[in-house]
């Protein structure tokens, strides 16, 4: 019973879909929708340091970090815009965000 | 190696049970927690991965930042959420039906591809030296570039969150150093001539 790097692969291939899904199912929801977002860039990294490990290679956990940084300035970011627009408009309903009519 | 064994799917399973949960948990709070535990169980798999420093920042960043800051946002933040969950179930096929088609693309790619040979296994100085070290080797060398432009992603995340989130309240009574700095005894004192037998109106 050897894990394999598809083991991993598998793992990360269904942490993807499930932010996917999960983006899709709480459309309204903005919160649960930025951490979707920090699960899918959790699969990739899961995806990174697999094959850097796998093929004896340590710049994938390099690139790894450089994603980790930018999900973490992501989420930042995110949730400094959704304390904004709560304090404008009371709500975080994101079906509502047509302001700009786009 | 069944040690190995077990314990990936040990941290495989809770990772993905947890990041179900993390979709469809009704409390946002619980969300964040289960996202925590899902974190928790990707540094596991990092660790078996043979990628140490990796695992411990994925830890502090993610558990000990991103999660918290998460939570304090849900809790501040006064929301109706039974009201935010209401047609929860309308995007439930086209859903289902994207994550079923992405889930197949990935597996069936996952299933159909093989390392090419010579490949890999190229420079794993990997038993001499620790993870940590062999990380700090290509990073500070190699790669200081994507290090100093990771430091500066920071530094405009942290600007931006700061400007936006920033508010000055009008009735607030603040510090005016300058005006403070700028003061002289002409402005501040008046000298006053009172007559005897009259006091000041």
């Amino acid at each position: 019973m050897i894990i394999g790097l598809g083991h991993y692969l598998s793992v990360a291939a269904i942490l993807f879909t499930l932010g996917i899904f999960g983006i899709f199912l709480n459309r309204k929801n903005v919160i649960i929708i930025l951490m979707s977002i920090e699960l899918i860039l959790l699969a990739v990294n899961i995806n990174l340091v697999a094959f850097s490990s796998f093929l004896g290679d340590i710049v994938g956990q390099v690139y790894a970090l450089i994603v980790l940084t930018v999900a973490a300035a992501e989420s930042a970011i995110g949730l400094a815009i959704l304390v904004a627009y709560f304090r404008n408009r009371g709500s975080i309903a994101v079906e509502d965000i047509n302001l700009m009519k786009g | 190696m069944i040690v190995n064994a077990i314990f990936f799917y040990l941290f495989a399973g809770i990772c993905v049970a947890s990041a179900v949960m993390v979709i469809s948990a009704r409390n946002p709070v619980h969300s964040v927690l289960f996202l925590i535990l899902a974190f928790v169980n990707a540094a596991g798999l990092f660790v078996l991965l043979g990628a140490e420093f990796l695992a411990m920042i994925l830890i502090i960043v993610y558990v000990g930042a991103v999660a918290v800051l998460f939570l304090f946002v849900v809790m501040m933040l006064d929301v109706d959420f039974t009201e935010l969950r209401q047609g929860f179930l309308n995007y439930l096929p086209i859903g289902a039906l994207v994550g079923a088609v992405l889930l197949v693309e990935l597996l069936l790619v996952v299933g159909g591809w093989a390392i090419a040979p010579g490949v890999g296994h190229a420079g794993s100085a990997s038993a001499s030296m620790t993870n940590t070290q062999a990380i700090g080797l290509v990073l500070y060398t190699r790669y200081v570039y994507f290090f100093e432009a990771a430091g500066v992603i920071l530094l405009v995340a942290m600007i931006g969150a700061i400007v936006m989130t920033l508010q000055h309240k009008p009735n607030v009574r603040r510090q005016n150093i300058a005006e403070q700095v700028a003061r002289r005894t002409t402005s501040a004192i008046e000298l006053v001539k009172v007559k005897p037998g009259q006091g000041l109106s």
